[in-house]
């Protein structure tokens, strides 16, 4: 079998509405890597989803699934692959455990196993309580977690989750990584769509950033994180200023009066800056990332392509 | 053999849901037909009937028994399927298909035994409901009558499902039962045999196709008809294979299904 999970070459769709989504994408995922792709709103990474899963006819191109060429085979591809749609997509009106049996059904389970899958799925995912409810009665992050125990129902060797933690509160969003990360760390190939970067920098090893149908990087996380040359940070300080200090290596501006937002090229050092403004009477009480890293390269990368 | 086992599970799968489904609403699925067929069954038999004397020979109330049979199959078989596929859509659990490894020969079939087997069950409530009205009715030709209640069931069925992929509001699921098929079934010999017609109206009536499955139904059960019935099983199947393939075709291009 071969060592990637998905291959994808020169893959490209228009819609009938002469809508260009993907002018010729080639990927390439590696079996047990938990990969981010990520770009901006129509970018084209829903269009590349929708084309492995088969929910979107592809133009030209060519998709494999752990070596399976999905034009031969797609019926053993998909029996490979676990989806995570954006939207919501089971009826509202069932019940959470006929979901998910039912979805095992579509994928060959016989009722009695399916039963026994269902079980150890959803209380996996904390779902056994709640497994007599219709699902229309949960709440959206128990209806997220809903959609990962149908995609999870056949033990696929790869999932993709497109924008699984869109609308859930943070308590969930972080279960819910840690979730992703364990199964990862069992064997599951995960790709990942998500518009909170932070979420792409703590789990995914690698990345790509889709922008207007093309990829304008595809690399592992550390490397893109190691090319950010500058980061800004925010400094709360214990005294109250006017005007921000001048220091010529550190740019600086005053957010408010007690709050500073410095530029630090890579090559600096922190305890420079803090000898710096120690020497200027000023002491730092806390300091945090202005943003998130990624972000910041993410809209570098965006904004250039 | 293990593929054909899995295919065979899902395709069990589908059915169970969608049998699962119009029972679990049974209140709207099952108990309409057979209101509204008892009242047209005192009304149209019980009270007028015994006016307007026999049809073709027979009692009109037993004239009129096969064809609201029928009536109550196409229109539910095609219902069924024409809801169900178009809420899978609109709800877009279609995806939970999709994905799966099920091919669209299994989805299609699933979908149209959906429907089939509410077409048939409302066939046999209505036909249980017709026995209160009158009790001595006897089927004189049960396998020909059997065959095409399961026929008939499955071409109104492949017809909901052509109508649901089409269909982008619930307006597109209700125009063709209501502008065309209600209309077709009423003119098609539920209520009369064509020879009471003038030339020029029956000539015309023999354009519609639903004159031919009430007919051949009518056959069936009461062993009269105003069709040719080789004629008429022979269209039947052949609009069964059209619409079948149509449906693989169009299920194979994504149309109404894939982007």
């Amino acid at each position: 079998m071969s060592q990637f999970a998905l291959e994808i070459t020169d893959l490209k769709k228009t819609y009938d509405s002469n809508v260009v989504a993907l002018k010729g994408i080639n990927l390439s995922v590696k079996e047990g890597d938990f990969f981010a792709l990520l770009g901006p709103n129509g970018a084209g990474k829903s269009s590349t989803i929708g084309i492995i899963a088969s929910l979107v006819t592809k133009t030209a191109g060519n998709v494999k699934i752990f070596g399976i060429d999905t034009d031969e085979n797609f019926p053993e591809a998909k029996r490979l692959l676990g989806v995570v749609s954006q939207e919501i997509n089971f009826n509202n009106f069932e019940k959470v455990i006929d979901i998910v049996t039912t979805q095992a059904g579509f994928y060959g389970i016989s009722l009695k196993d399916s039963k026994l899958k269902t079980e150890t799925t959803l209380k996996r995912l904390g779902l056994w309580e709640k497994r007599n409810d219709q699902a229309r009665t949960l709440s959206g992050g128990f209806k997220r977690r809903l959609m990962i125990a149908k995609a999870l129902i056949h033990e696929p060797k790869l999932l993709i989750l497109d924008e699984p933690t869109a609308g859930v509160d943070i308590e969930l969003r972080r279960e819910m990584w840690e979730f992703l990360k364990e199964i990862n760390a069992q064997g599951t190939t995960i790709i990942l769509t998500t518009h909170y970067l932070e979420e792409a920098e703590q789990l995914c090893k690698n990345i790509a950033i889709i922008d207007y149908g093309e990829l304008v990087e595809n690399t592992s996380m550390k490397d893109l994180l190691s090319r950010l040359d500058v980061q800004g940070f925010v400094l709360d300080i214990d005294k109250t200023l006017d005007q921000p200090p001048s220091i010529p290596q550190f740019p600086m501006s005053l957010e408010d009066s007690t709050t500073l937002n410095v530029a630090i090229k890579k090559d600096q050092s922190i305890n420079h800056l803090f000898e710096q403004l120690s020497a200027l009477g000023i002491n730092v009480l806390s300091m945090r990332n202005k943003s998130n890293r990624l972000e910041e390269m993410f809209i570098e990368m965006v904004n250039k392509s | 053999m293990k593929r054909g086992n899995e295919i065979l599970v899902s395709l069990i799968t589908l059915i169970r849901k969608e049998i699962k489904r119009y029972l679990r609403i049974w209140v709207q699925t099952l108990v309409p037909p057979a209101v509204t067929m008892s009242l047209y069954f005192i009304i149209f038999g019980s009270l007028i009937g015994p006016r307007i004397g026999t049809m073709d020979g027979l009692d009109y109330i037993q004239f009129m028994i096969p064809g609201l049979i029928m009536m109550s199959v196409i229109t539910n078989s095609y219902a069924n399927v024409v809801s169900s596929f178009y809420s899978v859509k609109f709800q877009k659990s279609i995806e939970e298909l999709l994905v799966s490894p099920m091919p669209n020969w299994a989805i299609l079939v699933g979908f149209i035994m959906g429907g089939v087997s509410r077409g048939v069950l409302i066939g046999c409530i209505v036909f249980g409901v017709s026995l209160f009205f009158y009790p001595s009715f006897t089927i004189v030709n049960p396998l020909l009558t059997i065959s095409v209640l399961f026929l008939t069931a499955i071409l109104f069925s492949l017809m909901g499902f052509i109508n649901a992929i089409f269909a982008d509001s619930f307006d597109d699921i209700s125009i063709i039962p209501t502008f065309v098929l209600t209309p077709l079934i009423y003119l098609g010999g539920v209520f009369y045999s064509i020879n009471i017609l003038p030339d020029v109206w029956r000539n015309i009536s023999m354009a519609n196709p639903m004159l031919y499955v009430v007919n051949t139904f009518r056959e069936g059960m009461l062993g009269v008809s105003d069709v040719s019935i080789p004629f008429a099983l022979g269209m039947i199947i052949f609009f069964i294979i059209i619409l079948t393939s149509a449906c693989l075709l169009l299920l194979h291009r994504g149309v109404g299904t894939r982007q």
